[in-house]
C-alpha cells in the first residue's frame, strides 16, 4: 500500500476502511506492567479464561519499536516516568496508549504521595482509561474493544501526520 | 599442614602458566549490562546493573526505588481503617496476608481480641492468599527457564482460588476485609464446600508442576547447585520465609510465633531443604503450597461458630503505645512497628517487608554466576517489587 497516499490524505474511502479494519485486529501490545494491575494484565494475556489474543491483540513484542499499543498498568512513580516517556517516543506512529488502573489514571490511592506521578497522561497522551483498582481482566478487554472501535473510525492521514489525538 | 613436594610445586606452576595462556587467548572485555527497569523477568520494576566479564558477572547491583510510593509517610495521614486499603497493595499477590499483621498490631494496642471464628477465617484467607501467591511462583519459575507452559497452567488454576476469595470478600485482588476487632462479613453460604473443591484443583496443579518441571532434566541442571546460599550467609543477610527454609534454617513464624492466628490448632509441618540452591527454594515452596492446602482443609472442617466482630468503638482511636507484630507472609517475615500517640492516625508506621531483605543478598549471590543464571536465581528468590520499595 502506498504510504505516500496515506500521508497526503487522499486515501479513497474503501481503502481507508480496509486499512483501519486490518489495523484494529492486529494490535501489537507493549505491556508496561508496574504494579498490581500488571498481574491482572498478565491474567488477561495468559489465562485461558480471558485470553486477550482472541481480540487480535498480540502481547509480548520484542521491542517497543514493533508495537502499536502501550498499556501502562500500575503506579507510575516520578523515578519511572522518564523511562515511560522514552519508550513511548520509540514506538512508531500510529501509536495508542491504554492507561489501566486508578494509579495510572490519576494517582489512585496514592493521590497525596510525594513520589507518585498523578496520572500517566501528564507525560504521554492516553486514548483509553480503564478504571478500577485493579480493574478486572474483563475491564481491560473492554478497553481494548473501545480502542479498536476508535481505530476503525479513524482518518489515517490525520493520525499519521498530525499531533496525537488527546482524549477529552 | 602437609609438606608440599617440589613435584607438586612444579605441576602447580605449570597449570597456572597453562591457565594464563588460555586466558590471554580468550581475553574478554568487560561490559555493563543493564536489565530493567521494566523487564518481564524481574517481577516488576527492579533494575539490575551487572558488570560482566564475558558471560560471567563480576558485580551485580539491584537498583530499587522505581516503585516507591511512600507508604510509611502516607499512613501517617490515614485513619486506621483507611490504612488496610493501602497495605493491601504492598505485596500485591498476597494481599490479605498484608492486612493481618497491621490489624493485629492495632488490636494489641487497643487490647481488643477478635472472636475465634474471625481468627479462623483470617487464617483461612491468609493461607488462601498464600496459595494464590505460590501458584504464580510455581508457574513463573518455568518462564525463567524458557518453559512457557507452566505459567498458563498457573493462571488457569489461580482463577479458582481467586474466585473463592472474591466470593467471600468481594475483592479479587485486594480484599480489604479485615477490620480491627474482627472481619467485615461472615462467609457466604456454601463457600466452605466450593473452597474444598477448588483446593483439589490446586493439588492437581501441584502434581502437574511436579511432573512438568521438578523431574525435568533441564530444570534440574539449571537450578541444582546454582545460586547456593549457605545457612550462615542466609542468617547474616536476614533472609526469611522459603528462602531461609531452602537454606536449611528451620524457622517459621507460623509455628514459632503464631500471634492471634489459628495455627497452633492445626496439624502441619515446616519443610526445609539443606541444599540452599535455586532448586531447594522451588521445592520448599511447592511443599508449602501443599501444606497450605492441608491447612485450609482442616480450617474448613473445624470452623467454629459464633460472632465475627468484637465490640469496638465506632470511631477507632488507638491508645498511645508501641507494638511490633510480624507474621509469616508468603514471601517471608512481614512486620509492622506501630507507634501511636492516641490519635486517629498512627504517629509512625515502620514496615518490615520480606522482599527487601531477600533481594539484598543479590549482590553477594550474583557474583561469579553466568548471565542466564541471573534470571533463574532472581526468580527463585521470588520478590515482589511493591514489597521491596513500598
Amino acid at each position: 500500500m502506498g504510504l505516500g497516499l496515506v500521508e497526503s490524505g487522499k486515501m479513497p474511502k474503501p481503502l481507508t476502511k480496509l486499512l483501519n479494519t486490518a489495523r484494529s485486529y492486529s494490535v501489537w501490545m507493549y505491556q508496561w506492567g508496574l504494579a498490581c494491575c500488571a498481574i491482572e494484565m498478565a491474567s488477561a494475556m495468559g489465562s485461558p479464561r480471558y485470553d486477550i489474543m482472541r481480540l487480535g491483540v498480540i502481547p509480548l513484542p520484542a521491542s517497543p519499536r514493533q508495537s502499536d499499543l502501550l498499556v501502562v498498568s500500575g503506579t507510575v512513580t516520578d523515578k519511572m516516568a522518564p523511562a515511560i516517556r522514552r519508550l513511548w517516543e520509540q514506538m512508531p506512529d500510529p501509536k495508542y496508549v491504554i492507561s489501566m488502573g486508578s494509579c495510572a489514571n490519576c494517582g489512585g490511592p496514592y493521590w497525596d504521595s510525594y513520589s507518585v506521578t498523578k496520572g500517566v497522561d501528564q507525560i504521554i497522551p492516553v486514548d483509553v482509561y480503564v478504571p478500577g483498582c485493579p480493574p478486572r481482566p474483563e475491564a481491560l478487554l473492554e478497553g481494548v474493544v473501545l480502542l479498536q472501535e476508535r481505530i476503525k473510525h479513524e482518518n489515517p492521514a490525520e493520525r499519521w501526520t498530525g499531533e496525537p489525538i488527546v482524549v477529552q | 599442614m602437609t609438606a608440599v613436594t617440589d613435584r607438586q610445586k612444579l605441576s602447580y606452576i605449570a597449570s597456572q602458566a597453562a591457565d594464563a595462556r588460555v586466558n590471554v587467548e580468550l581475553e574478554t572485555e568487560g561490559m555493563t549490562l543493564n536489565i530493567g527497569p521494566q523487564h518481564p523477568a524481574t517481577h516488576g520494576t527492579l533494575r539490575i546493573v551487572a558488570q560482566l566479564d564475558g558471560e560471567q558477572v563480576i558485580r551485580a547491583e539491584p537498583m530499587a526505588g522505581y516503585m516507591h510510593r511512600g507508604y510509611e509517610k502516607l499512613s501517617e495521614v490515614r485513619t486506621y481503617p483507611q490504612i488496610t486499603t493501602l497495605v493491601n497493595r504492598i505485596d500485591w499477590l498476597g494481599s490479605f496476608a498484608n492486612e493481618v499483621p497491621f490489624i493485629l498490631a492495632a488490636e494489641h494496642l487497643m487490647e481488643v481480641e477478635a472472636p475465634p471464628r474471625a481468627t479462623w477465617i483470617r487464617t483461612l484467607l491468609f493461607e488462601m492468599s498464600r496459595v494464590a501467591h505460590m501458584i504464580l511462583f510455581l508457574g513463573d519459575m518455568g518462564v525463567q527457564l524458557g518453559a512457557v507452559t507452566p505459567v498458563f497452567f498457573a493462571f488457569r488454576d489461580r482463577e479458582f482460588v481467586l474466585d473463592q476469595i472474591e466470593k467471600a470478600t468481594g475483592g479479587r485482588f485486594h480484599p480489604n476485609f479485615d477490620r480491627i476487632g474482627g472481619l467485615k462479613d461472615d462467609l457466604p453460604k456454601g463457600w466452605i464446600e466450593s473452597t474444598k473443591d477448588s483446593m483439589q484443583t490446586v493439588l492437581t496443579f501441584c502434581d502437574q508442576i511436579e511432573d512438568l518441571l521438578l523431574g525435568s532434566e533441564i530444570f534440574q541442571s539449571r537450578t541444582r547447585g546454582i545460586g547456593v546460599i549457605p545457612k550462615d550467609v542466609a542468617m547474616q543477610y536476614g533472609l526469611s520465609g522459603a528462602n531461609a527454609r531452602g537454606s536449611g534454617i528451620d524457622w517459621d513464624l507460623r509455628r514459632d510465633n503464631p500471634v492471634g492466628l489459628a495455627y497452633p490448632d492445626l496439624d502441619w509441618k515446616v519443610w526445609t531443604h539443606p541444599d540452599g540452591d535455586s532448586f531447594s527454594r522451588f521445592w520448599v515452596r511447592l511443599q508449602e503450597t501443599r501444606e497450605a492446602v492441608k491447612m485450609i482443609e482442616q480450617l474448613c472442617d473445624g470452623m467454629p461458630s459464633g460472632p465475627i466482630m468484637a465490640k469496638v468503638p465506632r470511631i477507632i482511636k488507638v491508645p498511645a503505645g508501641e507494638a511490633y507484630v510480624a507474621t509469616e507472609n508468603p514471601l517471608g517475615e512481614m512486620g509492622y512497628y506501630l507507634v501511636s500517640q492516641g490519635g486517629l492516625t498512627p504517629f509512625r508506621l515502620k514496615i518490615r517487608s520480606a522482599s527487601f531483605n531477600n533481594v539484598s543478598i543479590a549482590p553477594w549471590l550474583l557474583r561469579g554466576v553466568y548471565v542466564p543464571d541471573i534470571i533463574t536465581i532472581l526468580g527463585s528468590l521470588y520478590f515482589i517489587l511493591g514489597d521491596i520499595d513500598r
